[in-house]
């Protein structure tokens, strides 16, 4: 089992080169779209350098659960509905929603998901 | 002056690996333009090489109907230069694919003699915005794709060979009816 420090450097490594950013960039705080400037073609990157760095196998939506987003029934008026919500929990254990719960509009689930975390979900695919 | 930046395939089995080459000639004008005293094949348009090598290895997987861009280039690495009169080979190989794209790792030979490597990412744009988008013609997109030879050389992972679209084949019928009755 990899140690949180592991988990953390090989994180860094595939975001360094997925993302052209330095290595003092990537924090467990950093936002992956706001602060390390990932657009949506970088994740299909980032995820194939994460199966290959952890020998995990990722499927699509799981990391990103963007179908539920997208379905009028988790959504109203722009913003993800309660029982959206509970879904969006139960589908990213390994995110932390507390902020997005506050308000939480579709548009910026996107900056949501940080560096800590990608290795929490990385964690949970190794347990 | 035609965007084609590969001249054949040689090899191409279905969602896995592609080979084409690309001969560098002196009647080319971009090979001035790049650099006027001493003449060479830009770089960059090798990489256009492997992206179109790629992208139709991509495309060909949807029967060429999903719209492939070229979205990223990583890691690119030029040993050497290529120059009129020289042959370049390029070999593409998915390491994976996903619905909205595949990510892939291109080589560049020389005569043989390896030139190069380059990362890239390809994505498949969808969604409302693009529904509407042709990328190509389907009766010119045909005619290039029988000009590299592809079909030629095309094959399935199980050995038999890739058939060319239907809905291509009606667009070039559609076209010849009306341009060459």
């Amino acid at each position: 089992m990899a140690s949180n420090d592991e988990v953390f450097e090989k994180v860094r490594e595939a975001l360094v080169d997925a993302l052209a950013v330095d290595d003092s960039d990537v924090t467990p705080a950093a936002t992956m779209v706001g602060d390390l400037g990932a657009e949506s073609i970088d994740f299909l990157d980032i995820v194939y350098r994460l199966e290959k760095a952890f020998g995990i196998s990722i499927s699509r939506g799981e990391l990103f659960p963007d179908d539920i987003l997208t379905n009028a029934e988790y959504v109203s008026d722009g913003k993800v509905t309660a029982s959206g919500l509970a879904q969006l929990k139960a589908r990213m254990p390994f995110a932390d929603l507390s902020k997005f719960e506050q308000n939480p509009l579709v548009q910026d689930f996107g900056n949501l998901l940080t560096v800590n975390d990608l290795c929490n979900y990385v964690k949970t695919k190794l347990a | 002056m035609r965007w084609f930046w590969i001249d054949r395939f040689e090899e191409f089995v279905s969602g896995q690996s592609a080979r084409t080459v690309k001969n560098v000639s002196l009647s080319e004008e971009h090979l001035d333009d790049y650099n006027q005293t001493w003449p060479y094949m830009p770089p960059p348009l090798m990489i256009e090489g492997l992206a179109q090598t790629g992208g139709l290895l991509l495309g060909q997987m949807s029967d060429f109907k999903a719209r492939v861009v070229l979205a990223k280039v990583g890691r690119a690495s030029f040993e050497r230069l290529a120059r009129p009169g020289d042959r370049l080979t390029y070999q593409v190989r998915f390491l994976s694919q996903q619905a909205d794209g595949a990510i892939a790792e291109g080589t560049i030979l020389l005569n043989d003699e390896p030139l190069g490597a380059v990362e890239l990412v390809f994505a498949t744009l969808s969604g409302p915005e693009f529904e509407k988008v042709e990328l190509f013609q389907p009766h010119e997109f045909l005619r290039m794709l029988r000009s590299m030879r592809l079909f030629d050389v095309a094959k399935n992972p199980d050995g038999t060979p890739v058939v060319i679209p239907e809905h291509l084949l009606a667009a070039e019928q559609a076209f010849l009816s009306v341009n060459c009755p």
